[in-house]
């Protein structure tokens, strides 16, 4: 049903009116009667002994109810934060994974380490006893160069090295083979800086523990409520599944960094259970920068192979990729299973082969963060055909066009393992090429010139994979949870629909998206449809919110729910038309017997199934709800084209984004306008990396950037008014034909707009972020800023 | 973070060498220094609360002498301890020279390294901060050294 509310139209957001009058409801705005605060001390060594831990002058501190340490929760036999996916290294060896107890014990790892938590009346009363403690730290030499880690102090006791794993994908042997016989060999040494998530609400936990029932909740700022009640039952052993709810409300960024167990929430459910009082936390900005997981942070070096037409016979990449000290709950598979699989790119390399050792190092853990190693992926693959296209005189547009892999060739089977449903490379390329008058280029750069100035143009084609999947295949890779999501759909007595989905929205916008959904596909109106997330005592188990799945896996199980509604619907209002079920056909909100004028409305039928006079009770249950549980055949394969162009101020290296032209396949799109804010806010994020943002600690492990004095967010001043298109190409497994829109601007833009600076200055690299600084310098020695 | 300087004090080497040991004098001259306190020949604890930029908080000190050469020259070994404000760490070299009788030229050169929320907030500020706590200190040193 096409309506101004259906599949395809630019719905007004649900949710924007709580949030703009400031009616939205965060996990700081939850508070419980009696409830107490914490506070978590933190190391300020990046590698240290703790000797010692004297806590009698902050127990003796006014207003402070208890100060738990390590060692407390070590004798209350609370467990290690695991790691959910086990990689396996070349050898077949497991990875090694340290142990990472929620407060450090015996030695600190990073600066923002918790080793203790204080909890006080007040907020101020548990901050005057954090004050008071009294740790005995033994500093050591911490480690802190990724280049260099492998041969540095061993940091933990049972990882020699340094080494989580050293993994690989692809065959070497055809990859060699293919370098071979290449015509031009381009390679390139790559920083991907860290980058630290800054998610607009902090995160957040208030714990309860209800005395009478036994029952444990958690308010926390999770993207996936039900993962963080598995961890904490199953691992953390806080209290089993059934007696542990864990709930979302309205969360304000996630990114990635929500989406892991983390030391605070889960030391906070702890003490609720101690104290038999609520326990409330909140991170102040500084701790969000110490100890929320960073990401990206990898040194790779690249080679493309290329024969003399330009077709890429080979890839070689060999990357290191920062674990940071302990392993975060999915560290393991974002530069592996999310990184090495994407290497193909939009191409038809034949060969390719990837190695990643992954390392620890004295710095915050390092997981999933907006496009989790598909940006990293892509900015090698699209700087390396960049450098390709400039070193053997190729149009870089023209380049691509050769290599890519064509519309008869889907599916297609990529050689790092990954095989790709359907796609139009050059429809999004030529879009591009004319959202950014490609054509009049040459003679914008030459006006450019003669002001004195320099401009540069960059292209990045990416792939993406989308909605991790199947859980089998997954699990045999070693992922430790399935990757289905539930949805349920009731309809009440009265017609109007409760959809409780396992997506969790923190700025998605599903009550907007599912709702329309289910008004487009049960023809209710779509004010009568309300989306429920974000609790484990509403949903069933699901998996919740990353790798932009929400739409592509969670709005697939709606679909099916919805479905098992309809078919349902069918039965009954056979029933009641005195027809048979056969001939009951659905339509626009009607069920209708086919070549007749009799037919009910959706309301008529739902109502019949909670009051049921006229019923089929001998055959079919009352009531109108149905859930499904949707595990998808495959990834989606997102992908599209990226035109960046900059111009450049010789004199004081400033960078000026002059265009920025995005042309994206999402496949089918639900709500055109959601799409473009979410390809609006990727977008700032992976210009923000190029340009601005860097997580720097100092060669003692000290965090310099840990403020929004030293680290930089892009503003809007920074950005420019983009032109956002797209094309489509429908998902061939998934009900909805979608792919997923989340993480695509963070993934094509940054290796667009380093091609643009790039070609600006004529240089092959500059290291990110492209300050003025780094420009500056770099338009002075040619390179490396 | 590195810093050197030097100051003429009006005074004999041995007066300013004097000086420069006797706890009440450093107590005085130290901005925001709540108490020094002799622990032994060759050690002090102070209490000094101080401000980086942002951070605010009560530092205690343990200072310890070494090479100590009177009246020419010694090497101080700090470590500070700010709890949730982080700690810092360095050491001062100090050398009085005879310019005159009644003349001393001090040249100091330090070392150290900052931890904590006064590296993560503080980084570009400490050295200015640093600068100006040993400016004011040798303000107020002579001024106390010529009363």
């Amino acid at each position: 049903m096409a309506t101004e509310t259906g599949i395809g139209a630019s719905v007004k957001r649900k949710e924007d009116a709580r949030f703009i009058t400031g009616a939205g409801r965060y996990t700081d705005d939850v508070g419980q009667h009696g409830q107490t605060y914490a506070v978590f001390a933190r190391s300020p060594y990046a590698r240290a002994r703790l000797n010692g831990l004297d806590t009698s002058a902050a127990l003796a501190t006014d207003g402070v109810v208890a100060v738990f340490t390590g060692a407390d929760l070590q004798a209350s036999e609370v467990g290690d934060l695991p790691c959910g996916w086990m990689v396996k290294s070349k050898d077949g060896s497991d990875m090694v994974q340290p142990p990472h107890p929620p407060l450090a014990v015996s030695s600190v790892n990073y600066v923002g380490e918790p080793y203790a938590v204080v909890i006080g009346e007040t907020l101020d009363a548990a901050k005057n006893g954090a004050e008071a403690l009294d740790p005995d730290f033994e500093e050591l030499e911490a480690v802190v160069d990724l280049a260099t880690a492998a041969g540095a102090d061993q940091i933990h006791e049972s990882v020699p090295n340094n080494q989580c794993y050293d993994w690989e994908l692809g065959d070497k042997a055809a990859t060699d083979a293919a370098f071979a016989q290449a015509h031009h060999v381009a390679s390139i040494d790559i920083v991907n800086n860290r980058l630290i998530p800054n998610a607009i609400e902090p995160r957040a936990a208030l714990g309860e523990y209800d005395e009478a029932s036994g029952t444990y909740t958690l308010h926390t700022t999770s993207q996936n409520p039900h993962l963080e009640r598995l961890v904490l039952a199953a691992f953390v052993n806080i209290a089993p599944e059934a007696r542990l709810r864990v709930i979302s409300p309205d969360v304000g960024g996630g990114f990635g960094s929500k989406i892991f167990v983390y030391a605070e929430e889960t030391a906070v459910i702890w003490a609720a259970g101690q104290l038999r009082r609520p326990v409330k936390w909140r991170a102040e900005r500084s701790e969000s920068f110490l100890a929320d997981a960073h990401g990206r942070d990898h040194v790779t070096h690249a080679e493309l192979a290329v024969a003399q037409d330009g077709r890429f016979l080979g890839l070689r990449v060999q990357n290191k990729a920062n674990m940071g000290a302990y392993l975060s709950t999915f560290a393991s598979s974002v530069p592996t299973y999310l990184y090495g699989t994407l290497m193909a790119g939009q191409y038809k390399t034949p060969a390719i082969y990837v190695e990643v050792q992954s390392l620890f190092t004295n710095t915050a853990p390092v997981d999933a963060y907006r496009g989790a190693g598909r940006p990293e992926a892509t900015y090698i693959v699209e700087r390396l055909v960049e450098t390709a296209a400039r070193e053997m005189g190729i149009d870089p547009a023209e380049l691509r066009r050769r290599n890519f892999i064509q519309p008869a060739d889907f599916p297609y089977e990529t050689p790092v393992a990954l095989t790709y449903d359907t796609g139009d490379y050059e429809a999004s390329l030529n879009r591009a090429l004319d959202h950014a008058d490609y054509a009049g280029f040459q003679a914008r750069r030459e006006a450019s010139e003669q002001a004195g100035k320099k401009r540069g143009i960059g292209f990045s084609c990416y792939i993406e994979a989308c909605g991790l999947a199947p859980s089998q295949v997954a699990i045999s890779l070693g992922a430790g949870v399935g990757l289905f999501e539930v949805g349920e759909v009731r309809v009440d007595v009265t017609g109007s629909v409760t959809v409780v989905t396992g997506s969790h929205s923190h700025g998605q916008s599903h009550e907007t998206t599912f709702a329309q959904i289910i008004s487009d596909k049960l023809g209710v109106p779509f004010e009568n449809v309300t989306v429920l997330h974000g609790d484990t005592g509403r949903s069933d188990y699901a998996l919740g919110t990353y790798g932009s799945r929400s739409l592509a896996v969670g709005g697939s199980a709606i679909i099916k729910a919805t479905d098992k509604i309809i078919a349902k619907g069918k039965k009954i209002a056979a029933h009641m038309l005195e027809a048979n079920e056969d001939q009951v056909e659905f339509e626009d909100g009607s069920f209708n017997v086919a070549d007749s004028n009799q037919s009910l409305t959706f309301g008529e039928v739902a109502f019949s199934a909670y009051v049921p006079a006229n019923y089929p009770l001998e055959d079919l249950e009352p009531g109108l709800s149905e859930k499904a549980f949707y595990d998808p055949p495959n990834f989606t394969y997102p992908a599209g084209a990226h035109i960046c162009e900059v111009e450049v101020d010789p004199d004081t290296g400033v960078v000026t984004i002059e265009k920025f032209v995005a042309v994206d396949d999402f496949g089918h799109v639900i709500n055109p306008m959601i799409v473009e804010g979410q390809v609006h806010g990727g977008l700032a994020q992976g210009i923000g990396q190029a340009l601005l943002e860097h997580g720097v600690y100092d060669d003692t492990g000290q965090l310099l950037s840990g403020s929004y004095m030293d680290y930089t967010m892009p503003r809007a001043d920074d950005l420019p008014s983009f032109t956002v298109d797209t094309t489509v190409t429908p998902c061939t497994h998934n009900p909805l034909g979608v792919k997923g829109c989340g993480e695509a601007g963070a993934i094509g833009s940054t290796a667009a707009v380093m091609n643009a600076v790039t070609d600006a200055l004529g240089v092959k690299d500059v290291p990110m972020p492209a300050t003025s600084e780094t420009v500056w310098r770099a338009l002075r020695n040619g390179g490396n800023g | 973070m590195e810093q050197s300087g030097e100051y003429r004090i009006a005074g004999s080497r041995e007066r300013v060498w004097e000086a420069l040991n006797d706890p009440a004098v450093l107590e005085r001259c130290i901005d925001g220094c709540r108490s020094m306190t002799p622990v032994g020949d060759d050690r002090f604890e102070a209490v000094v609360a101080a401000r980086v930029g942002p951070v605010k908080a009560t530092f205690t000190a343990a200072i310890k002498l070494r090479d100590v050469d009177p009246p020419e020259r010694y090497r101080l070994e700090v470590q500070v301890k700010g709890g949730v404000a982080g700690f810092a760490k360095g050491t001062a070299a100090v050398e009085l020279a005879e310019v005159a009788a009644d003349e001393t030229l001090l040249t100091y050169q330090i070392a150290g390294g900052i931890g904590g929320k006064l590296a993560q907030i503080g980084s570009r500020l400490v050295d200015s901060a640093a600068r100006k706590m040993t400016a004011s200190f040798f303000e107020r040193f002579a001024v106390d050294f010529a009363a």
